[in-house]
């Protein structure tokens, strides 16, 4: 399966990733309507202490340490991807106390979680992949020799 | 203080689309954008503006744009806005003024005042998608007799070619004027290309090694980074009497600008000056360039072709001759539109002349001197689409160097503030953060859709001339014709005027 | 192969699918005195609250069982192991034989003597389904309930009941709220919380009697240790619970407070192990063994057991367990995230914030240079990073604890550890 991949290196610490991801998730609209006198709310996050930057989303592990911990069994491995399914879930946040990558966060209200899927909900590639401006977000299979 | 002067440039922002995102404050490094915290909104300083349009390619709600200031003097045609500005900075600084790129004053363009001719009904057209259509050139000495040994068979008497598989370079950038990640998406482009690049006066950095048989390597008047490793290392040796944005002037990199890898490949001090003087201290004549010549050569093993580039100034055709007398393979002239990292606005602006015509009285100059073949002609020079390439071509270059052009493709937007040394996009700059906003594989991608949207393009030409190789277009003035000139320019060119 | 598992929620089901993780075909029963499809237990408090159904509720998909062959038998009860023989013994008397069986039979509440408890009828506890189910059947919007305990438990259920009710007290011994996990600081920030939120706290106090309340028919009297006396209608008591070790100890397998197991559930007999509530197992954090009836111990205890059940003595595809309690608990919108051990007495290197309603604490080891515990009330981000840390035993230098302590971020690891978990991993060819 494809995954999301993140060149450190090609990290410019622009976060256009987040508001691309909290576009996306609002439905792929017009951003400036969605996400106007908004506080955004995305799946990615960039870390940035002026010397390095990256991005960071669900690494998609084989052994899910969230879905493992998830009280309500909301959290499933479908085809390789690791979905909340945030009608089951009712927002105890064991998930992120779980993910030791820090890649759950709870949604805008609080009540449940949410997560990176792959922008599969949202009927496009990863919304990160295709606005980085320098590649430094990738969506490949895993482990092939660029 | 910057009395007087007034900002270029006003950044005009959207507030209606404005997510307040802050990704132009991000990437500005003339931190031309801020952010109000008390108020949440963006705040543009127009005044730190280079109008090199970074945020606005960014901005992910297309909120901005940058427009050229209203705010004018009294309108007067012989003082323009731009003189009155000029004037003010060097009466605040009592400097010289800086420029980078190339000559943006509305001198005659020739290429735009030439026309390509077309085939209709006898000698028909060439349709390139269906038939072959040959670009391959080598450049170097062509006029060694042909010989045969005792079976019969060719003697390879031919001294060294540079091998290209269609007439187009990637001209000189060094290696600090440029950045690392430039230079390696030019390394390699040229590679996956099957052309070259040149490192220009700074250098050959070890990691590039491996593009060599696509790189030509330069020597220059500072002598940066030359040992016999980085001579055998390329396709070629360049040396470099002048450069068509500066003739007549050295280079100069400052101290700030030539630290870690860049000093270490160019073998000066971390940290100093790296100066270029204006003049070879060891050329005053054209058999002192000879002997230069020669010296690289043995020192190559005589297994590089040698090119001399010159600027395009006014005597070019008799200096041209007295090149092509001096052993170099490879004659390169760069013309007064050309581009450069750094140089005085004066001398940019105003020393040398136009390439077109300074290649066209080189090529009738070595023909009538029955010289042509002892030397391929490469020029370069503000060659901004196929079309300038074409007619270069058909004027009589045997290929053309793009740089501009070049670094367009890699994002370039013509700021024209290289020698600030804060390139937003991540080129002409050596600050870390700055540089990694290139990526070499997006660079060079780009650069190799470029050349290769050109190359179908030189073809698309060349078929509709009936011309299925470009050795057939070299020099085939025949092709061209002008429009809006006078008797004398048509003579220089060396066409007659369209219609006739 | 044939696997016998006693109990159906968490560990039960971690259990399966680990069996499953390493073999397709070997034999699964499952034995449970529920008779419910697999639920999620700590979903309770959120029917009562009305934020969940029973629906979605279920822990696994309807065909759990199906897909992953197991045999179930709900509603039955495992009453006797005889490791000898290898059979356990239903309350059917029929004996069910196992290669390999695993206790999963979690915990029950435990109520402390008090006078008159016996004529409260009836005294409700809060641990199951049926539970949840009496009390959704006897509280109205104008039930007055009373809760003894305002640990865990006790507090999930009143949260889950101040939707159906205004009337919510709780009483506890202890003088804060949480009294296990919370110092008294960040306690009386939850306690104003509660208090907000219509619960009404009764601490440092104990029930010394109950009695009918003569003017009302089913309405009682509780009379406190501190002379006060509460009206209630309903009484919960989750007053704690007890790992319910007994099938085992009854078999002769080593008991503490928990079943005795090791890093992969294996009890002190032959062929058996257990996982869950019921156990007692090593934090790697400290050493000591404890038990951790905590849900994500329990799914990991139970998949571990289920791996090197199945692998019968192959080399295991799954490292030793390294477990540490570790939790996650939320009262009206406030949430507490806590892992490893946070309060040593006297301990060098605590390190607590304050910040409006948050408050932050971490026990950084200076010594060992490892991030022992954190407990973070109202800022969960990213909370997992040192869960991580602390149950991988990170070395961890100071400088770059301290970073982590200003925010949790993969910035202040190393590089190559970054790479590693950011980049693709290439494979040469």
């Amino acid at each position: 399966m494809r995954k999301i991949f993140v060149r450190e290196e090609w990290c410019l610490g622009c976060h256009l990733c987040e508001y691309h991801c909290a576009n996306a998730n609002l439905g792929n609209g017009d951003m400036a309507k969605a996400l106007k006198g908004r506080r955004i709310n995305p799946r990615i996050t960039v870390e940035d202490d002026g010397r390095i930057c990256f991005a960071v989303s669900c690494r998609h592990c084989t052994e899910p340490d969230c879905k493992k911990s998830c009280i309500s069994g909301a959290i499933s491995v479908v085809d390789g991807v690791v979905q909340v399914d945030q009608d089951k879930c009712v927002g105890c946040y064991t998930c992120i106390l779980a993910c030791p990558y820090g890649t759950i966060q709870p949604n805008a209200e609080g009540h449940v979680v949410q997560k990176c899927e792959l922008c599969l909900q949202n009927g496009c590639e990863p919304a990160c992949v295709s606005h980085c401006p320098n590649r430094a977000i990738i969506y490949e299979q895993e482990g092939v020799s660029a | 203080m910057e009395l007087y002067v007034h900002p270029e440039f006003e950044i005009v922002r959207n507030e209606k689309k404005c997510i307040a995102c802050r990704v132009c404050e991000r990437q500005c490094a003339n931190c031309a954008h801020g952010y109000d915290a008390d108020s949440g909104s963006m705040e543009g300083y127009d005044e730190k503006c280079v109008n090199c349009h970074r945020c606005v390619t960014l901005c992910p709600t297309k909120a901005l744009k940058i427009v050229q200031t209203a705010h004018t003097f009294r309108p007067n045609a012989n003082w323009s806005n731009n003189t009155i500005r000029e004037l003010y900075l060097q009466a605040n600084t009592g400097g010289v003024l800086l420029s980078s790129m190339g000559n943006p004053r509305p001198l005659p363009n020739y290429f735009d005042r030439i026309l390509l001719n077309a085939s209709q009904v006898t000698n028909p057209p060439i349709d390139p998608l269906r038939e072959p259509m040959e670009t391959r050139t080598y450049l170097g000495k062509k006029s060694i007799p042909l010989q045969r040994g005792a079976a019969g068979k060719l003697i390879e008497n031919l001294t060294p070619q540079i091998a290209l598989t269609m007439p187009l370079m990637f001209s000189a950038m060094s290696y600090g004027s440029i950045s690392y990640n430039a230079h390696a998406s030019l390394a390699r482009a040229a590679t996956e290309l099957g052309i070259c690049y040149n490192t220009g006066e700074g250098g050959l950095h070890r990691a590039f090694y491996r593009y060599g048989s696509n790189t030509i390597v330069q020597v220059a008047s500072g002598r940066f980074g030359i040992h016999t490793d980085y001579l055998m290392a390329g396709a070629a040796v360049e040396i470099k009497m002048g450069q068509g944005a500066k003739p007549g002037i050295g280079g100069h990199l400052p101290g700030k600008k030539n630290v870690g890898e860049v000093a270490r490949t160019r073998m000066t001090p971390d940290g100093s000056d790296a100066i270029s003087p204006a003049p070879h201290h060891d050329i005053y004549s054209i058999e002192d360039l000879r002997q230069l010549v020669y010296s690289l050569k043995e020192t190559a093993g005589n297994s590089k072709p040698i090119i001399v580039k010159i600027a395009a100034v006014h005597n070019v055709a008799a200096i041209a001759s007295g090149v092509a007398r001096s052993g170099a393979d490879i004659i390169a002239i760069d013309g007064f539109r050309g581009g450069t990292g750094a140089a005085p606005t004066r001398i940019r602006d105003h020393v040398g002349i136009p390439i077109e015509l300074a290649l066209a009285s080189v090529d009738t100059r070595l023909r009538e001197e029955g010289i042509r073949d002892d030397i391929s002609l490469v020029v370069g020079g503000s060659i901004r689409s196929a079309a300038d390439w074409i007619k270069a071509i058909a004027l009589g270059a045997d290929a053309c160097y793009i740089a501009t052009g070049a670094l367009l493709a890699l994002g370039c937007h013509l700021c024209r503030s290289c020698h600030i040394g804060l390139c937003n996009w991540g080129i002409a700059t050596q600050r870390a953060d700055l540089v990694k906003r290139l990526n070499p594989e997006i660079g060079a991608e780009r650069l190799v859709n470029l050349v290769k949207a050109w190359q179908h393009e030189l073809k698309e030409v060349m078929g509709g001339m009936g011309i299925n190789s470009v050795e057939a277009l070299r020099g085939n003035r025949l092709m061209l014709r002008g429009v809006g000139m006078t008797q004398e320019e048509l003579r220089v060119l060396g066409i007659e005027h369209a219609g006739s | 192969m044939k696997h016998v598992i006693i109990g159906n929620s968490t560990a039960a089901v971690g259990c399966v699918e680990g069996i499953r993780r390493v073999n397709r075909t070997d034999d699964i029963v499952l034995i449970a005195d529920e008779s419910h499809h697999t639920y999620a237990r700590p979903l309770i408090s959120y029917l009562l609250a009305g934020k969940t159904d029973k629906e979605r509720m279920k822990y696994r998909k309807d065909d759990f069982y199906e897909v992953n062959g197991v045999t179930s038998l709900l509603g039955k009860t495992a009453v006797s192991i005889d490791p000898a023989k290898n059979t356990v013994t239903l309350d059917s008397g029929e004996a069910v034989g196992y290669d390999n069986l695993l206790v999963a039979t979690g915990a029950s509440p435990v109520f402390f003597p008090a006078e008159g408890l016996a004529q409260v009828k009836p005294a409700h506890t809060f641990t199951t389904l049926d539970d949840a189910d009496a009390l959704l059947k006897c509280v109205r919007e104008s039930t007055r309930v009373l809760i003894v305990g305002a640990g865990l438990i006790g507090l999930k259920c009143a949260e889950g009941l101040r939707a159906r009710t205004t009337h919510v007290a709780v009483v506890d011994l202890a003088p804060i709220v949480l009294s296990s996990m919370l110092k008294p600081a960040p306690a009386e920030i939850m306690q104003a919380h509660l208090e907000q939120n219509g619960v009404e706290l009764h601490l440092g106090t104990s029930v010394k009697a109950f009695r009918p309340d003569e003017a009302r028919h089913g309405a009682y009297f509780a009379e406190l240790q501190n002379g006060e006396s509460l009206g209630f209608d309903v009484l919960v008591y989750a007053a704690g619970v007890r790992a319910n070790i007994q099938l085992v100890k009854d078999a002769g397998g080593a008991c503490g407070r928990g079943i005795t197991v090791d890093a992969f559930g294996q009890t002190s007999l032959p062929q058996v192990y257990a996982a869950g509530d019921c156990t007692e197992s090593t934090d790697v954090c400290t050493g000591q063994r404890k038990v951790m009836a905590l849900l994500p111990n329990a799914y990991m205890q139970g998949e571990a057991a289920g791996m090197h059940m199945a692998a019968a003595g192959a080399p295991l595809p799954c490292q030793p367990l390294g477990l540490i309690p570790e939790n996650a608990i939320g009262f009206f919108g406030k949430h507490i995230l806590s892992a490893g051990v946070y309060f040593e007495d006297g301990a060098d290197g605590i390190y607590e914030d304050f910040d409006g309603g948050s408050y932050r604490c971490f026990y950084y080891d200076k010594t060992a240079q490892r991030l022992r515990g954190y407990i973070l009330m109202d800022c969960p981000q990213r909370a997992g990073i040192y869960t991580a840390l602390i149950r991988n035993g990170t070395q961890l230098p100071e400088e770059q604890f301290l970073q982590l302590r200003r925010e949790p971020g993969l910035i202040a690891f190393p590089s190559q550890a970054r790479i590693d978990i950011l980049r693709k991993k290439e494979v040469a060819q």
